[in-house]
């Protein structure tokens, strides 16, 4: 198993190397098996303890333990927060052990998990702390930081009104930046292939483009037809200044010799655009869509925040009035998941376009 | 398959920053005839490259005609292959996908699709379809990218130094594959080179340039038999008078020689 596990990441030479070895129990690391069942030891004890301290540890200040009642798949359940506090815990141990059975077979996934593990731990202990500074002995600020049980009663509390609000913010991210992308990428391509496009259009691009989009907002909500519209105008206009500028430089630092060797070769105009000067530019245009979209995160929170009828930016907002700071955090959590999986999720479609940049010598 | 080349009295005038006309080639005449292998020689600024350029319809004279077949070369073609100096993949294309580009190119894929295991067997790059350019070497590349021109069956093929970059060994490798693809594709072969014992393995004709202004100053029939011996007397005495007949037309302080 360890010959095969080898051969699959690594290069040739260094398999052949593995190879007499292989027969042999696997030095002490993470492709030991006693060493990686150590390290999944320690990834769940963080979380193991934390269950421990909450039922050992007793309650000293008075926190009110609200009963929910949650209906769902036809079920009806009763829950305390801090039995549902719990259950986000148990819940967590069981995925961390589900990744490391199935980074088991592969080495690179073996390698990250054994290197988590440490921070896994540690965030476990962290829940713990903050289990006993929010909850038990409340010696942290309140009520701006109240314990993780209670930042989970939001979600039992306002269960469907955060998914609408999360909803309602995913879509309004989905129409902004998927049209600033766009437009970002075509006026980029306008401006880096055409001179005449350059002149006229680069200086407006330039000069409104360090303009915060969100200045726009007076003119966004009177002028649109209605709010929604008015925040994907800011989320495009914020990514589409990035996107454009970055494509246009790519497609004009294409090499020379690239476009001849295309035209001897009997390319079309057409095709020295779409087959030489966008691929050339696909690296920058990626990071023009990275860069961008850490803006329209922005953009899109701020606008929300300020004249939306919802998304998470709006349901701070009214959580805040009432003070009730848990349902902010309850919301920063969401969002902190949320924008992680969407940078996860460009980063992956990155690498898959950018496959060719790889530095790894496969043969 | 292949065709004559002809370069009538050509001039090519740059100029240079400060705004100073530099001749690069001055009243060049040379008939290429089909089917040979011609060497163009010379040190650096003598107006080799610029020459191959204009064959390649990269460029255009300000005065004089080139002619393919009797017709005017005004714009680059497919029947005129080029191989660069070096860099002249798409980076982001892989081995297959660059030798693919020119039936691609000319939307005629489809009906070539299996000429590609063939262009690269015939460079000897089985087993490497799938690697980009920077995952391979140097000669690795420069055989890929004369593949790449030979798939759309060009009459001639143009080389820029192709072998400027390599290493020794990979370039007496690269020599033998270029001398078997020659006889196997039948086809005119140009290169440009400063390498004189390259000029002498390889070619029918050398022809020899000097700068300043860029002109030809010698054109020398090279009829030893193949395969040539590069330590071969006559190849030594040859290279002796090429070097000789640089020394004499030294019209510049401080020539590069590649010996």
């Amino acid at each position: 198993m360890n010959g095969q596990i080898a051969l699959k990441g690594s290069l040739r030479n260094s398999a052949e190397k593995e190879k007499p070895t292989a027969e042999k129990k696997a030095k002490w690391g993470y492709r030991h098996n006693g060493y990686y069942a150590l390290k999944a030891l320690l990834t769940i004890s963080g979380f193991v303890a934390a269950i421990i301290i909450n039922i050992v540890f007793p309650q000293k200040a008075a926190v009110e333990f609200k009963t929910y009642v949650i209906n769902a798949l036809g079920l009806s359940v009763t829950l305390n927060i801090n039995d549902a506090y719990i259950f986000v815990l148990v819940a967590l141990i069981l995925i961390f052990t589900g990744a490391g059975i199935v980074s088991l077979k592969d080495k690179e996934k073996r390698k990250k998990f054994c290197k988590a593990a440490a921070f896994r731990f540690a965030l476990g202990i962290a829940l713990a702390v903050w289990d006993i500074g929010g909850t038990k002995l409340q010696v942290f600020a309140q009520p701006f930081f109240p314990g993780p049980a209670q930042v989970i009663e939001a979600y039992l509390a306002d269960g469907e009104y955060v998914v609408q609000n999360t909803l309602y913010s995913l879509r309004l991210y989905a129409a902004g930046f998927s049209s600033g992308v766009l437009l970002g990428v075509g006026t980029g391509i306008l401006i880096g292939w055409f001179p005449k496009v350059y002149y006229w259009v680069f200086p407006i691009l330039k000069i409104t483009g360090v303009v915060p989009a969100v200045a726009w907002m007076p003119f966004a909500l009177t002028l649109l037809p209605n709010s929604f519209t008015a925040a994907v105008f800011l989320i495009v206009i914020c990514a589409w200044f990035q996107i454009a500028f970055l494509t246009a430089q790519g497609i004009q630092s294409t090499p020379k010799q690239n476009y001849e060797a295309a035209r001897i070769l009997g390319s079309s105009q057409l095709g020295l655009i779409f087959n030489v000067a966008i691929p050339h530019a696909m690296p920058d245009i990626f990071t023009g869509i990275s860069s961008a979209n850490a803006m329209a995160f922005t953009t899109l929170v701020m606008s929300e925040m300020l004249g939306q009828p919802g998304g998470l930016g709006y349901y701070i907002n009214q959580s805040k009035v009432w003070s009730a700071y848990y349902k902010v955090l309850a919301a920063i959590v969401i969002m902190a998941v949320l924008f992680s999986l969407i940078n996860y999720l460009i980063g992956r479609i990155r690498k898959r376009a950018l496959r060719w940049q790889e530095g790894v010598l496969k043969k | 398959m292949s065709s004559t080349i002809s370069v009538n009295n050509v001039n090519r005038i740059y100029s240079d920053a400060e705004g100073n006309k530099v001749n690069a080639l001055y009243n060049v005449d040379l008939d290429i005839r089909p089917g040979e292998f011609i060497s163009i020689i010379g040190p650096s600024g003598c107006g080799k490259t610029t020459l191959l350029r204009l064959i390649a319809g990269l460029d255009k004279p300000q005065s004089g005609e080139l002619t393919i077949d009797g017709s005017r070369i005004n714009d680059v073609s497919p029947e005129r292959g080029y191989v660069f100096q070096q860099g002249g993949l798409f980076p982001w294309l892989n081995v297959e996908n660059n030798i693919a580009y020119g039936l691609k190119a000319r939307k005629v894929y489809k009906k070539n699709k299996d000429k590609i295991s063939r262009y690269i067997s015939m460079v000897g790059l089985d087993g490497f379809e799938k690697s980009y350019p920077h995952q391979i070497s140097g000669g690795m590349a420069q055989r890929v990218a004369i593949a790449r021109a030979l798939i759309n069956e060009p009459k001639a093929l143009l080389l820029d130094e192709p072998m400027g970059a390599l290493d020794s060994f990979t370039r007496a490798d690269l020599q033998d594959k270029i001398l078997e693809l020659w006889k196997e594709n039948g086809i005119t072969m140009i290169l440009v080179t400063h390498d004189i014992d390259e000029a002498i393995y390889l070619s029918d004709r050398i022809v020899i340039m000097t700068p300043r202004p860029g002109k030809i100053s010698k054109i020398i029939d090279v009829d030893l038999p193949r395969p040539r011996h590069r330590g071969g007397s006559e190849f030594l005495s040859m290279r002796k008078s090429i070097l000789e007949h640089f020394e004499l037309a030294q019209a510049q302080p401080q020539p590069e020689y590649m010996i």
